[in-house]
């Protein structure tokens, strides 16, 4: 078997794979942001002690991290247009199925972090005055979001890396953008090949990057 | 699509000779098989691996370290496509391989790269004593790590190694990408073929539950088995 990379030219990669590059950068930042926030939202309702808070909260949290990705997204891309009455593509349906399913991840992380300050700290804001809002916004969850900044990132290369899952619903994404390449040059095997390099040197480096802001951290603290 | 259920459908025919509930269960069995394997694979070489980053020795460590970097940063579903895809056109002896084999090689060897990480981090937890006060006495290095650093290590990781075989199961469900007959593959053809997405995918969904939670309850069974009491986690 020989490998001939040569149909790769830039013209290529840019009509059948940057359009799939882009949807999982897209799609990776906006499950980031809303899961980060949603996931803080939900942290602080495991914390807050009040049970119709707690309880929701673990729930939402405990399926979703007991069920395969997989079969999340075939439910959302299933359940969306039923509950919407109409048809939703698979690209939008990917978006929000990848937030809502984050945001259970994302909350064990920001629930450690929330813990990992001091309880001392929140008594304090308490004896100036502070409301448990303020507390949370100006003291709590500042330190919460510095310390657990590297597993939040590190999280996030696992999101990147799940982006590819999407195939079971057939968004067009990285992976897809090769596999099709692949298909029409009849040369799947250096497609894989070259799919299996780009997503090794974005998750390598970005995780390289997540450890020296980890070094940086610790001689900060 | 009907708003009522209908769950009635599992006893249907699928017209192949069995019913839906019989697919179910044939469907379980190989999710539960390319799991279970899958986790023998990745403790086996993820042990190893673990074991190579601690050992003074700078090509051994190296090759955990790039082992574990390069099955870590590749997604699980990419490297199912390179073990199915790939590797069978490069080496070609391995043409005939069945896929299950390979499917199981791909989530064993993903799998492999995490438990290395925690195999590597419990023996760090150990006091560097221990590995001193075993080769003061004459253990040669091996036997330091068969009978001083291994048996404790293994026990500190129990915890972290029970979350990844939950995972293991439910990643096998990617394995529905290369046409294994396992649960994700079953709602997908069968959800098309009744159109009764909702209590197929339910059952579905209720499995995985059940196979991560039974895994769950082994493996507490297990840790409470081997604790050693006055040491992490034991004595209660």
């Amino acid at each position: 078997m020989n490998l001939d990379f040569s149909f790769l030219q830039w013209g290529v990669l840019k009509s059948f794979v940057l359009k799939g590059f882009i949807f999982s950068v897209e799609l990776t930042l906006v499950a980031m942001i809303g899961g980060i926030a949603l996931g803080t939202v939900l942290a602080l309702m495991r914390l807050s002690g009040r049970k119709w808070l707690v309880l929701p909260a673990a729930f939402y949290v405990n399926t979703l991290r007991s069920i395969p990705l997989v079969m999340v997204i075939l439910w959302f891309f299933l359940l969306i247009p039923l509950l919407i009455g109409r048809p939703m593509g698979a690209e939008l349906s990917a978006v929000i199925t990848f937030t809502v399913f984050e945001a259970a991840y994302y909350s064990e992380i920001m629930r450690a972090g929330i813990q990992s300050v001091p309880r001392g700290q929140v008594h304090a804001g308490y004896a100036v005055g502070m409301t448990y809002a303020q507390c949370m916004q100006l003291i709590v969850l500042p330190q919460a979001f510095r310390n657990m900044l590297p597993v939040l990132l590190t999280q996030t290369v696992i999101l990147f890396q799940d982006t590819s899952l999407v195939y079971a619903i057939g968004a067009y994404d990285l992976l897809k953008g090769f596999e099709v390449a692949g298909k029409n040059f009849n040369r799947p095997v250096e497609t894989y090949l070259v799919a299996a390099l780009v997503y090794f040197v974005i998750c390598f480096s970005l995780s390289m990057l997540v450890r020296r802001l980890q070094q940086k951290i610790q001689i900060i603290r | 699509m009907g708003s009522s259920w209908d769950w009635q459908i599992f006893l249907q025919d699928t017209g192949g000779g069995r019913t839906y509930l019989q697919w179910l269960m044939s469907a379980w069995g190989w999710t539960m098989s390319v799991a279970l394997c899958a986790l023998v694979v990745a403790l086996v070489v993820g042990s190893l691996m673990g074991i190579f980053r601690t050992v003074p020795h700078r090509g051994l460590v190296a090759l955990g370290n790039a082992w574990t970097e390069l099955f870590r940063n590749i997604p699980l579903l990419v490297q199912i496509f390179l073990w199915y895809h790939v590797i069978p056109s490069i080496f070609l002896v391995l043409r005939g391989v069945p896929s299950f084999v390979l499917v199981v090689f791909a989530l064993g060897f993903f799998t492999s790269a995490r438990i290395s990480e925690q195999v590597k981090a419990g023996i760090q937890a150990l006091p560097k004593g221990q590995r001193y006060a075993g080769l003061a006495v004459g253990l040669t290095l091996p036997q330091t790590y068969r009978y001083v650093l291994l048996p404790m290590a293994f026990r500190i990781v129990i915890p972290p190694l029970t979350s990844e075989a939950m995972n293991i199961v439910k990643n096998s469900s990617v394995a529905f990408a290369v046409s294994i007959a396992e649960l994700t593959m079953f709602a997908l053809q069968a959800g098309e073929e009744t159109s009764r997405n909702i209590e197929i995918y339910l059952a579905v969904t209720a499995l995985y539950f059940i196979s991560a939670f039974s895994i769950n309850r082994i493996a507490q069974f297990i840790e409470r088995r081997v604790q050693v009491p006055g040491m992490i986690g034991g004595a209660k």
